[in-house]
């Protein structure tokens, strides 16, 4: 079936050889073309579907044509093991990405991204002995300890949405992770450089690796959770820079752009949202949210205000319009479907209703945006944050439904808070607040939100899908 | 000197792919809406998978014998589709909620 090929200036190559580097480049154009649509609502699942499509080929065609340098194809018995894998993978992997709860998303995704953190460290750990020239042993190590990084960071990120890990915090962490990062640093100099690891590269590079799976660990854990969406995409550019290293092994160029690409867009991303809570990324790494509280604690307060559902549910139904903040809460109470209820019955009762997203609110950029879509909530009844902002001293009631950090008045006008400089939805400027909150509990930055003390809020305490389905009886019942 | 010369030239494919991609990635991804940073980052994601092609160069050409080295070539693979399969079926999930809302 193959035949052999010369090129005008002599060089031979069979069919199947470049049926495979020409499949590489369609994939790899249909990675980039993918992303694109990605970035367009009308598009996006187009895009994803076009990714798909490149990776499956990719796949195909590199277990039916790749050879090794000797020439030799993968053999029947080798292939039949790889599909099994991919197989068996595959289906746990569909299983698992549609049983999962909408609520349950960026703990997935950071999961996911493990997975391939853990892929790239390992085929570089086992190609390590293999490479040779200093430049490719280079390569190779970083796309080890990147993975290594990317793998054990994700799974503590996993861990810390699901609620499985909590934050831990020492003042002397700061200097261990320096250390450890230098070690790591010092470490692949000296395997690259041949001082040492020359006679048991593995073993060395099994040091190696353990040290990053450590400094993954410590760098993830002293990180709150309102900065966790920064660290996943975070990891997510690492994990794309660790294949594109491992590609440079094989030479391969789909892996290489494809890696590079999603580096590139997941550094992208790190810094937009970097920039939506007015923070650099070294502050977010380094300096970990709500150390202690701080003078802002003992500021005189107002007293707390609750209000009734029935007086809740009289203040929206004559409203004009209403302003819902949603936050982590929301997605806690499961409380999207019962909010759409809400917001449909409101509109129809001659309310504007409008949601106001803030692009960090929940646990994941966009988080608040993707459980609304699920509750059916139109497109254009989601305004960003920059856009809403001064719409709401025209707003007769803004409901904040499980978010807390994100209209913290403390962020515009108190310098010792730790989130002063954040851009925040400002809830406090509308004529009437209801909160809608559990108890009396801080945000997840651990720290007094001024806006429970204003004058103009009322406090629902309750778990929120409760709270909302009796306001959605009250109203019915007028 | 010489070394980072010879280390150049002899993979100047990969770095002007790896330059461009810096580029194309950054381009490709500006003014994207906040609406779609969650399936964004998770369709990224599956695509970081792509490192499912080393584990199938890896573990294709092994020698089937029992070994630390065969365990973790296979690790690799199922881990490399893992990625894959979940990542784009996760991103496709919370995108087609997108699309059904849209015909309201």
């Amino acid at each position: 079936m193959e035949s052999i090929l010369t090129t005008p200036d002599g060089l031979n190559f069979t069919t199947g050889e470049a049926i495979l580097e020409l499949s590489y480049l369609i994939a790899a154009i249909l990675f980039v073309i993918g992303l694109k649509l990605l970035s367009h609502p009308e598009t996006a699942r187009k895009g994803n579907l076009w990714a798909a499509t490149g990776m499956l080929m990719a796949i195909i065609t590199t277990l039916l044509l790749h050879k090794d340098p000797e020439g030799n194809h993968i053999s029947l018995t080798n292939g039949i093991v790889v599909v099994a894998a991919i197989v068996a993978a595959g289906i746990i992997g569909w299983v698992i990405a549609k049983k999962v709860k909408m609520t349950a998303m960026p703990q997935l995704v950071s999961f996911f991204n493990a997975t391939g953190g853990a892929a790239s460290a390992l085929v570089a750990f086992l190609e390590l002995p293999f490479v040779s020239g200093t430049g490719v042993v280079i390569v190779t190590l970083a796309g080890l300890t990147l993975g290594s990084i990317s793998f054990s960071g994700s799974m503590i990120a996993y861990g810390k949405l699901d609620g499985k890990v909590g934050d831990i915090r020492a003042p002397y962490m700061k200097y261990v992770n320096i250390l450890l990062l230098i070690a790591l640093l010092a470490l692949i100099v000296l395997i690259s450089s041949g001082t040492i690891g020359s006679e048991a590269p593995q073993l060395i590079a099994a040091v190696l690796l353990g040290l990053a799976l450590v400094y993954g660990v410590l760098f993830v854990m002293p990180i709150g959770g309102a900065d966790m969406p920064v660290v996943i995409s975070l990891l997510n550019s690492f994990t794309g820079i660790a294949a594109a290293m491992a590609g440079v092994i094989y030479n391969n160029q789909a892996m290489i752009l494809g890696g590079i690409l999603v580096g590139a867009a997941g550094t992208i991303l790190t810094i937009l949202m970097c920039r939506a809570m007015n923070r650099s990324l070294v502050n977010v790494i380094i300096g970990a949210f709500g150390g202690g509280g701080g003078a802002a604690g003992d500021r005189e307060q107002g007293a707390i205000k609750e209000i009734s559902v029935g007086d809740a549910s009289i203040l929206l139904a004559y409203s004009r319009k209403v302003v819902i903040v949603p936050g982590y809460g929301l997605a806690v109470a499961q409380a999207q479907h019962i909010v759409s209820e809400l917001d449909e019955l409101l509109t129809e009762k001659g309310v504007e209703v409008k949601y106001a997203i803030h692009p960090v609110a929940g646990r994941m950029p966009g988080h608040m945006n993707v459980l609304l879509a699920e509750a059916d909530v139109p497109y254009d009844k989601l305004v960003e944050m920059a856009d809403i902002n001064p719409t709401l001293p025209n707003t007769d009631v803004v409901i904040v439904v499980g978010a807390n950090d994100v209209v913290n008045p403390a962020a515009e006008n108190d310098p010792s808070s730790p989130i002063y400089g954040m851009p925040i939805i400002k809830a406090h400027t509308a004529k009437n607040i209801i909160v809608m909150k559990r108890g009396m509990g801080k945000g997840y930055a651990g720290i007094e939100n001024f806006l429970f003390f204003n004058d103009k809020t009322r406090m629902l305490f309750g778990n929120a899908r409760d709270s909302i389905q009796k306001l959605v009886t009250e109203i019915k019942s007028h | 000197m010489d070394n980072i010369l010879i280390f150049f030239y002899s993979n100047k494919e990969a770095i002007f792919i790896i330059a461009l991609s810096i580029f194309l990635g950054i381009e490709v991804i500006s003014n994207v809406p906040s609406v779609l940073h969650t399936p964004l980052m998770s369709g990224a994601n599956a695509i970081s998978g792509v490192i499912i092609i080393g584990g199938i160069i890896l573990l294709g050409h092994s020698d089937l014998k029992f070994s630390a080295d065969l365990i973790l070539g296979l690790l690799a693979v199922l881990m490399g589709t893992l990625n894959v399969a979940g990542g784009f079926v996760v991103t496709d999930r919370m995108l087609e909620m997108f699309k059904k809302k849209q015909r309201n």
